[in-house]
C-alpha cells in the first residue's frame, strides 16, 4: 500500500492524508521526510480513530491538524511542529516532546507531555493521572483538571491547571513550576504551596498568553507549588540512607 | 497487556447487532491480547430454566449429550449451550459428572452464555460466531498472559457464580491468600489463576447482600493489585479501576448504550460514537448500570 496524499487545489501546500485508506507508518514516514525547505506546510488527517503514535518523531516547522481522536504517543518526541488534535487523545500525547505546539481539543489520557524537554501543550479538556510526569522544560496548560501524580519528578518547565489537581501533585518535584486555579486533593512529597510573587504572575501570564487565554481567567485565583527542596539535596543527617 | 471491551444496550432496537459490534471490538483488541480470548453474552431466556454453558474437547458430539440428557442443546464449536429446568440442574450437573467427564460446565445462568478459547480473539470470536448472538450487553476480553499459563482455562471472562461474570486487566497481588479466604466461605475455584479470585470475591460479596455496586466497593479495599474490572450480572454492568489507574480504560455512552474499551480505539467502530459522550473512567470510582434502575 502506498500513501495515497491529495495535494488539495485551494490551498498552497495543503496535504490530506485518509488513515482508513493509508497507514500510520506511511504517514509518519512522509512526515519524516520532510526537507527543511519543505512547502508541504499543512497536513490534515482524517479518520485517525484512535490509531497510535500518529505524527510522532516530527522534525519539521509545519502544521498537522488530526480530525477525531488518537491513541497512544501522538506528536510523541515533536521538535517544532504545530499539531491539532480535534478530539480527545490517547496514553502519552507530547511523550519526549522538544518544541513546537500540540494542542487537544478534547481530553488527554495518562502521562500527557511525559518527559517533555520543550515546547507548548495545551489541553482543552481535562488531563488524567501523571499529566507532565518528569517534566524537563515543557510548558502544559490544562483548561480542565488533571489526575493524580500529576509533574510527579518534574525537573523544570511549568503545568498550568485551570481546574483542580488529584492526590500527590508535585510529588518527589525538582523544579518544574505549579500552578492550580481549582483544589488540590493532596501534595506529594517535598512539594508545598510557595507565595505568588509579581515574578510568577508574570510567568503564569506568559503561558496563559501562549495558550491564547490570557485575560479570560483571573490570575489571582491561581496558587503557585513548588518544591521544599528537602528530597533532591545531600543532606548529612540522611546520610545513614544512601 | 490484555484488553477488555463490554457493552450494555440501551436501546432494544441495538440488541440484535450485540454480537457483531463487539466481535468488532474484540478483533481491535487483539494486538492487546494475541494469546486467548473469551466474552460473556447476556442473550435471552425462558421461565424456569438455566443454561449452562458446557466445554469439551475438539469434535465432541454436544447434540448425543444432549440427546442422552433429555434437554435442549445449541452446540457452537467446543461449546454448548444447554438449557434444562431449574429445578433440574443439580442432577443434570451430577450426570454430566458421571456419564460424561470430559466435559466442564463454565458457567451458569438465566440469560449468560459464556465462550473462551485458546487462540487470536478474532478467530476465537469467529469460531463461535459472535457476530450472530443478541443480547442485551456482553463483555470480552483478549488475553496476554502473565500469573498463569495460557490455556483456555486462563482465559477470560470467569464465572462464579449464576449469571455473573468477570473480566480482568492487570494482577492481583494478595489472591493467595484471598483464595484461601473465599475457599473456606465455600466458595469453588476452579484454577490456579489470580482474576477468578477477584471473581469469586465478587460472588462471595453479593452472596453476603451487596449489590454488585457495593461488591465493587468493597473490592477496593480487599484486593490488592493492578487491575481495571468489567463485570457482568443478569442485569447489571460495572467497571472498577485500582486506586492507581495501572491499566487503561476508555468509555463511550450514548442514549443506545454504554460501550468500555481498553482503548479508544475498540470504540471506534460504534455507532454514534463521534457524538458519544466519551471519559476515562476515574481510579477508585465504581461505574455501574443497571437495566433494573
Amino acid at each position: 500500500m502506498t500513501l495515497s496524499v491529495k495535494p488539495a487545489g485551494d490551498a498552497a501546500g495543503l496535504q490530506l492524508v485518509d488513515l482508513s485508506t493509508s497507514s500510520v507508518r506511511e504517514l509518519n514516514a512522509a512526515l519524516h521526510a520532510l526537507g527543511p525547505d519543505t512547502n508541504q506546510t499543512f497536513w490534515k488527517v482524517a479518520h485517525p480513530n484512535g490509531r497510535h503514535a500518529i505524527a510522532a518523531g516530527l522534525d519539521a516547522a509545519i502544521d498537522i491538524e488530526i480530525d477525531g481522536p488518537v491513541g497512544y504517543y501522538c506528536a510523541g518526541m515533536n521538535k517544532r511542529g504545530r499539531v491539532v488534535i480535534n478530539g480527545n487523545a490517547g496514553v502519552g500525547v507530547g511523550e519526549n516532546m522538544m518544541s513546537g505546539f500540540i494542542h487537544v481539543k478534547g481530553d488527554a489520557s495518562q502521562s500527557a507531555g511525559a518527559t517533555a524537554h520543550g515546547g507548548l501543550l495545551v489541553i482543552d479538556g481535562n488531563a488524567s493521572a501523571r499529566c507532565g510526569i518528569s517534566m524537563k522544560g515543557i510548558d502544559i496548560v490544562v483548561k480542565g483538571s488533571v489526575g493524580h501524580l500529576s509533574a510527579f519528578m518534574g525537573q523544570a518547565g511549568s503545568l498550568v491547571v485551570l481546574g483542580d489537581a488529584g492526590e500527590a501533585l508535585g510529588d518527589s518535584l525538582y523544579e518544574a513550576k505549579l500552578f492550580v486555579r481549582g483544589k488540590v486533593a493532596g501534595l506529594g512529597a517535598d512539594c508545598i504551596e510557595k507565595k505568588m510573587r509579581d515574578e510568577h504572575k508574570a510567568l503564569l501570564a506568559s503561558k496563559l498568553d501562549a495558550a491564547g487565554i490570557l485575560g479570560e481567567v483571573d490570575i489571582g485565583e491561581f496558587r503557585r507549588y513548588g518544591s521544599a527542596r528537602t528530597l533532591y539535596h545531600f543532606h548529612v543527617d540522611n546520610v545513614s540512607s544512601y | 497487556m490484555c484488553g477488555i471491551v463490554g457493552l450494555f444496550i440501551k436501546d432494544p432496537k441495538l440488541e440484535p447487532q450485540l454480537g457483531a459490534l463487539l466481535a468488532e471490538m474484540l478483533d481491535v483488541m487483539c494486538s492487546r491480547g494475541p494469546d486467548s480470548a473469551g466474552f460473556a453474552v447476556y442473550g435471552s431466556g425462558k421461565d424456569g430454566t438455566v443454561k449452562l454453558t458446557l466445554r469439551g474437547p475438539a469434535g465432541t458430539d454436544f447434540a448425543a449429550i444432549g440427546a442422552a440428557l433429555g434437554h435442549e442443546v445449541t452446540p457452537r464449536d467446543t461449546h454448548a449451550v444447554l438449557t434444562v429446568p431449574a429445578a433440574a440442574e443439580a442432577d443434570v450437573r451430577t450426570a454430566l459428572k458421571s456419564r460424561f467427564p470430559a466435559i466442564d460446565v463454565i458457567s451458569t445462568g438465566a440469560r449468560m452464555e459464556l465462550y473462551k478459547e485458546v487462540g487470536l480473539p478474532a478467530d476465537v470470536a469467529k469460531r463461535f460466531k459472535l457476530e450472530t448472538m443478541s443480547g442485551t450487553h456482553a463483555i470480552g476480553h483478549t488475553r496476554m498472559a502473565t500469573e498463569s499459563a495460557v490455556t483456555t482455562d486462563g482465559a477470560h471472562p470467569f464465572s462464579t457464580g449464576s449469571d455473573q461474570c468477570l473480566v480482568h486487566n492487570g494482577s492481583l497481588s494478595n489472591h493467595a491468600g484471598l483464595r484461601r479466604r473465599l475457599e473456606r466461605e465455600g466458595l469453588h475455584l476452579a484454577t490456579e489463576n489470580d482474576s477468578e479470585v477477584a471473581a469469586a470475591y465478587l460472588t462471595y460479596r453479593m452472596r453476603e447482600g451487596d449489590t454488585l455496586g457495593e461488591a465493587l466497593e468493597h473490592s477496593l479495599g480487599d484486593l490488592d493489585g493492578f487491575y481495571t474490572f468489567v463485570v457482568g450480572t443478569e442485569s447489571g454492568f460495572g467497571v472498577l479501576r485500582d486506586p492507581i489507574a495501572c491499566k487503561p480504560a476508555v468509555m463511550a455512552e450514548t442514549d443506545q448504550y454504554v460501550a468500555f474499551g481498553s482503548e479508544y480505539r475498540a470504540l471506534a467502530g460504534l455507532p454514534g460514537i463521534e457524538n458519544a459522550r466519551v471519559f476515562e473512567p476515574e481510579p477508585a470510582k465504581v461505574y455501574f448500570w443497571d437495566r433494573a434502575a
